[in-house]
This record gives structure tokens, C-alpha cells and sequence, in this order.
């Protein structure tokens, strides 16, 4: 096993005092991030990542991939004590877990959640560590078409699996695309959709997109409702935690199932949130205590957060393996490995080895750290959200207006904030989903190089995506996944009465 | 949020024509990329596809989806409320004091825009007492010049007061 050699060699590198201690403060940013309404994983990573640029790529991606476990864990805790999910992947977990704080066992639940968010976790980089070499190498043999094809796939996905509707999906994705494209060709160096300013030259950083969407527009939304938090004592110490544990391995096909879900819906960028979703909807109707769901059981709980957490971890392949991220905040991570000089994809696990596995070892390491953490400082946590809004909410502010400054050193882009925060303000409140937005600023020109050059070598011809078994194969799992409502509704249609009869 | 949506008290924009306006706000802007497109050209040159080729295929399917989506919205017999008016002003409390922030930082800086957009705030929704408002709108430019400027190194832009103090 060449991996597990490699990964040993990671963890020499990231057993360092400044690393751990990288990692500690990452953590406890990550949760209050989590904690806090209008800043996120996506949104804080994207505000702190103009800090790590004089850092060593390894300890900055420990700190930044850190907050990111940090706000997994944190969207628990606002669930379970304030019925309010911080993040939109910790909505299931309010259903069971909420009701078990009233019911007087807070304690229960969040170790219920971190416990479960661990395991998760631990399983999606159980699987990074196997697989990301091998998807790496087989990575490696892909031309212009097969990258095109993998980013179709990738695209697809959230139109088949997204919740919103399909026209939506489409219309905020390429919204994204055609963001991507302002500014200079990648490809032949013409400027184009400028329109003669200035400003737009250097075309839209999604970090601003990012930080003014998710952090500007959450504060707006988070306005609107005018929220007062009113939440339910912790109680959390160490026999509640232990009780706990002793119940826990009772749940191990829930957790099992849930890793499994979690993963796959990571890997194809599907996401974490219905992962959550979906994992806590076949719990219920797999649980003998099924009809119980809703009113505090604890499996409600370990479903949801086990899905979440290796959703959100496993997200971290693709971006890896492919360059491909599975979520906003892999993104916004590989956002920074460009800035950093490093190259995202197969070839990273050749020339920056050090770096792959120092990241993946961090993620060990950064896990086991994370669970510690949150269940020593729950009572902080807490007491974070207790801080009136009317004091949260102009730090929040400044914070992401000085995040958006920082990244070119440009007061035009703390504007472009503003922009994007009342944009993502509308399209949140109109069903438009964000996440597709974001990646396809993100991997825009990426995707249209490889269209581009695809169409190069064909001369010209849409034939080239289907000219090989690999590539066909892989569009057409786009196809499917794009067409997915449809198929099923027709299945649905078609075949019931068929059945009936 | 509770109240029903014919509740004659609790008025507001309807969800349809909030959404008809995004829809269609969205298909000027696919308009603007084909038009852009178009400019730089869109067919086959030297090197391949021009420039303009691939967001003028992204810009017609954002006309097209928006498209669907604005006629979705003006058919949908749907009188669910946007947000009530009531909303609508505890959004607009936020984002007409960010808009001024915003216009400020290249003018006074940003700490004092910020340390002004804190203040302003506390004090005005939530009626905080002034020893409060004042040490958390002033404590937090403290924190943050230590740690971006001496910290991380990093400049945050500054104003006249700034160059008063020989900062």
C-alpha cells in the first residue's frame, strides 16, 4: 500500500507545534463561524484565505480546511439549543434534534451530532486516502474532451439532484458562466464583455462573489426575519458524553448507511445538504422507530450529521483528484490552491506530494481535534449566540468588507459585495440555488478551455465528447443526471400504472 | 411570516412578480452577454473558437431558462407574499447604511467608515448605552489594525484621520 506510506509522510509533515496549533485555531474559528448567522464555511474560508497568502500552502490549507470542519460542527449546535440551522446542511438535524433538547437531553443530542459528524468525517477521508491516488493516476491519462466531459457531469448533477427547479438551476449556473467569462480570454488573451471599463478588466473574483452572496445576503435574509434567539440550557459533561457513546454503536447500520450516502452525494457534487436530507428521510423509513421521528430520537440525529460530515469531507476528492470541488467551500479551498501556485488535479499528487498528504493527515488529525473541541467548549458556543443581533451584525459587515478588500487590495470590489449580497438576497428568496453560481465562476474558464479545446481537435465537431467509450460514458451519466427529474417523473408515470394493472 | 398570505393587514410584494422581475432582470443580462458575445465574434478563427463562442451559448440559455422562468411565475395563480412591507424596511435598514459604508471607504478609510457603520447601527436599532456602542465600534478597529496591518502585514485603506494620527 503506497497510500498508506504517503499518508505517514503527511503526518510527519503536519506534526509540527505551529501546525497543530494552526489547526486548534482553525477549529474554533470554524465553529464560531458556524455558529454565527450570515458567515459560513464557504463565506469565512473566502474572507480569511487573503491571510494565509504569506503563509506555507500546508499550514494554510490546515488552517483553512480547519474552519471548514469547524463550521461542520458549528451548524450542530445552533440546531439542537436554537432550532436554527447556521448552515444549510444542519436543517435535518433540527427535527429531531431540537426536540431532544426540550425534552431536557441537549446533551445527549450534541454528542449525539458531533459523534456522528466525526464518524462521518473519519469515513469520507478513509476513503479519500484509498481512492483519491487511484481516481489521480487514471486522472492522469484524460485529454481536452474527458475534462470537459467530468465537468459536465459535474454540473448535471445539481440540476438532476437539486431541489430547486431545473430552469433555476440552469439560469443561476450560467449566470456564473457567463460571470467567469468577463474579462480577459484564457484561451486567445481578447478582452471581452467589458465594455470598455476598467474595473471589469481583471473580470468577477468569486471570492467577492462568495463573501457578498452567502455573508452579505445571509445577513439580509437573517434581517428579514427579524431573528431573536431564544435557546435551551447545554448541560453537556462528561457521564452525559460517555452514556452516550455506551448507545451509540446501537446505531451502526444508520451510521453506516448514512456514511455511504454522505460520500457518494460528496464525490458527485451533489452536496451536503441533501445528503443530510436524504440520509435522515431513509433513516426514518428504515428505523423501526420510524413514526417517532420528529418528536427527539437520536437517530433522527446521527442520520443527518454522519451524511453532512462526509458529504462535506468527501467534497474534497474531486476537488483533489479532478480539480473538480463538490461544494462552494472545496471551491473557495481551491481557489486558494491557484493563488497559492499550486495546480489543482491529478497532477498535484505527483508534484506537491508533501502538500496532498500533509492536507489529508490534516484531516485525521483536524477531525479528531475538531470533536475534542466542541464538546470541551459547547457553553462558549452558545453563549456567542446569545449576543444580540443589533451588535452581530455591523461586525459581521465590516468583517466581509474588509474579507472583500483584502483579496486585490480594491475598494471597487467591497462595492461588488454590496452587488452580489442584494443579488444573493433575491435569489435565495426566489428559489435560485447558490451553490452552481459559485462553482461556475469558479471553473468557468477551466470548463471552456477544455470545451474549446476539445472542439480544436475535432475540427469543430460535437463528436469528439462521445468518441471514446471513457468520454461517452461520462457524458452520458451527465445526460442522465441533467434529464434526471424528467426520467424519474416519467418512470413514475409510465411504469406505476403499468405495474398496477 | 405566520400570518396567512390574505390576511388584509399584512401587505407586501407577491412572490410572482418578485420573481418575474429577477426572471426577467436575468434575461437583460444574457441579453448583454450575447450582445458582448456578438462583439468579439462568436464564429471559428485562427485559433479555434473566437473569444466570443462560448458565453454567447451561455448567454441564449440564460435567456431561454429565465424566459421559462418568468412565464412560470406570470402563470402561476400563487398570492404567497415576497416579504411584508413590514420586511421589507428591516432589510432596507441594513443595506442603505451599507450602501453609505460602502461610498465611505475610499473617502475616510475604513476604519473610520467602519467604526461610524458599528456605532451608527448599535446605537440607532438596538439603543445601546454609549459606553457599549462606543467601545465595541472603536475596540474592534484596535483589533483589527494589530492584526492586519502589524499582524499579517496586510494595508486596509486609510483616510484623512489616518494621516492625522501618522499612521
Amino acid at each position: 500500500m503506497e497510500s498508506i506510506g504517503d499518508l505517514m509522510g503527511g503526518f510527519a509533515v503536519v506534526l509540527s507545534w505551529q501546525n497543530l496549533l494552526y489547526m486548534v485555531v482553525g477549529i474554533v474559528l470554524g465553529v464560531i463561524i458556524g455558529v454565527l448567522p450570515g458567515l459560513g464555511g464557504a463565506n469565512g474560508v473566502a474572507i480569511l484565505l487573503p491571510l494565509t497568502f504569506s503563509m506555507s500552502p500546508t499550514s494554510a490549507i490546515i488552517l483553512l480546511s480547519c474552519i471548514y470542519w469547524g463550521a461542520l460542527f458549528g451548524g450542530a449546535i445552533t440546531s439542537i439549543l436554537f432550532n436554527i440551522p447556521g448552515e444549510p446542511w444542519s436543517v435535518a438535524t433540527t427535527f429531531d434534534g431540537h426536540p431532544m433538547a426540550q425534552n431536557g437531553k441537549a446533551g445527549e443530542a450534541l454528542t449525539a451530532a458531533f459523534t456522528s459528524s466525526f464518524v462521518g468525517a473519519l469515513f469520507a477521508v478513509i476513503v479519500i486516502t484509498l481512492a483519491a491516488p487511484l481516481v489521480a493516476s487514471f486522472a492522469l491519462q484524460f485529454g481536452p474532451a474527458e475534462k470537459f466531459s467530468v465537468f459536465f457531469l459535474a454540473f448535471c448533477s445539481f440540476v438532476g439532484m437539486g431541489k430547486e427547479p431545473p430552469t433555476k438551476t440552469i439560469a443561476a449556473m450560467m449566470l456564473g458562466f457567463a460571470l467567469a467569462a468577463v474579462g480577459t480570454d484564457t484561451v486567445t488573451g481578447q478582452l471581452r464583455l467589458t465594455f470598455g471599463s476598467t474595473e471589469l478588466l481583471g473580470g468577477f473574483d468569486f471570492l467577492i462573489a462568495v463573501i457578498g452572496l452567502f455573508g452579505i445576503g445571509e445577513i439580509l435574509l437573517t434581517m428579514e426575519e427579524g431573528l431573536s434567539f431564544k435557546g435551551k440550557a447545554t448541560g453537556i459533561n462528561p457521564a452525559v458524553v460517555l452514556q452516550t457513546w455506551k448507545e451509540l454503536p446501537r446505531y451502526w447500520v444508520t451510521s453506516l448507511r448514512s456514511c455511504l450516502i454522505g460520500c457518494w452525494m460528496g464525490i458527485t457534487p451533489a452536496g451536503a445538504t441533501p445528503a443530510s436530507f436524504m440520509s435522515y428521510g431513509i433513516a426514518k423509513r428504515a428505523s423501526k422507530n420510524g413514526d417517532k421521528f420528529g418528536t427527539g430520537e437520536i437517530e433522527g440525529v446521527i442520520a443527518p450529521e454522519t451524511a453532512a460530515h462526509a458529504a462535506g469531507t468527501s467534497a474534497l476528492l474531486p476537488m483533489l483528484s479532478l480539480g473538480v470541488p463538490g461544494s462552494p467551500t472545496a471551491a473557495v479551498l481551491l481557489g486558494g490552491l491557484l493563488i497559492w501556485g499550486l495546480q489543482p488535479g491529478p497532477l498535484l499528487f505527483v508534484e506537491q506530494k508533501e502538500f496532498v498528504w500533509g492536507l489529508i493527515a490534516s484531516m485525521y488529525l483536524g477531525n479528531v481535534v475538531g470533536l475534542v473541541v466542541v464538546l470541551t467548549m459547547v457553553p462558549f458556543f452558545a453563549a456567542i449566540l446569545r449576543v444580540p443581533f443589533a451588535i452581530i451584525a455591523p461586525v459581521i459587515l465590516v468583517i466581509c468588507a474588509i474579507g472583500a478588500y483584502t483579496v486585490h487590495n480594491n475598494s471597487f470590489d467591497v462595492v461588488m459585495m454590496l452587488v452580489f449580497g442584494i443579488a444573493g438576497y433575491f435569489l435565495k428568496k426566489c428559489n435560485y440555488p447558490l451553490a452552481p453560481l459559485v462553482l461556475a465562476i469558479v471553473l468557468g474558464d477551466k470548463a471552456e478551455e477544455a470545451f474549446r479545446q476539445s472542439l480544436l481537435i475535432s475540427q469543430g465537431s460535437l463528436g469528439v465528447f462521445w468518441s471514446s467509450g471513457l468520454v461517452a460514458t461520462i457524458m452520458s451519466l451527465g445526460l442522465i443526471a441533467l434529464f434526471w427529474p424528467f426520467l424519474s417523473n416519467l418512470y413514475g408515470k409510465v411504469l406505476t400504472p403499468a405495474l398496477r394493472k | 411570516m405566520s400570518q396567512s398570505p390574505d390576511d388584509p393587514d399584512v401587505a407586501g410584494p407577491r412572490q410572482r412578480h418578485v420573481e418575474m422581475g429577477v426572471a426577467a432582470f436575468m434575461m437583460l443580462l444574457g441579453a448583454i452577454t450575447i450582445f458582448g458575445s456578438l462583439k468579439v465574434g462568436i464564429g471559428w478563427g485562427a485559433e479555434g473558437p473566437k473569444s466570443g463562442f462560448f458565453p454567447f451559448w451561455i448567454g441564449l440559455l440564460i435567456v431561454a431558462t429565465s424566459g421559462v422562468n418568468f412565464v412560470w411565475a406570470y402563470t402561476k395563480p400563487n398570492r404567497k407574499l415576497f416579504a411584508e412591507w413590514g420586511q421589507i424596511a428591516q432589510v432596507l435598514k441594513i443595506v442603505w447604511p451599507m450602501t453609505v459604508y460602502v461610498a465611505a471607504v475610499p473617502w475616510l478609510g475604513i476604519y473610520v467608515s467602519s467604526a461610524l457603520l458599528i456605532i451608527g447601527f448599535m446605537r440607532w436599532l438596538g439603543r445601546y448605552s454609549w459606553p457599549l456602542v462606543l467601545g465595541i465600534g472603536l475596540g474592534l478597529q484596535v483589533i483589527i489594525y494589530v492584526t492586519f496591518e502589524k499582524w499579517f502585514l496586510l494595508s486596509l485603506p486609510k483616510g484623512p484621520l489616518e494621516d492625522l494620527l501618522g499612521l
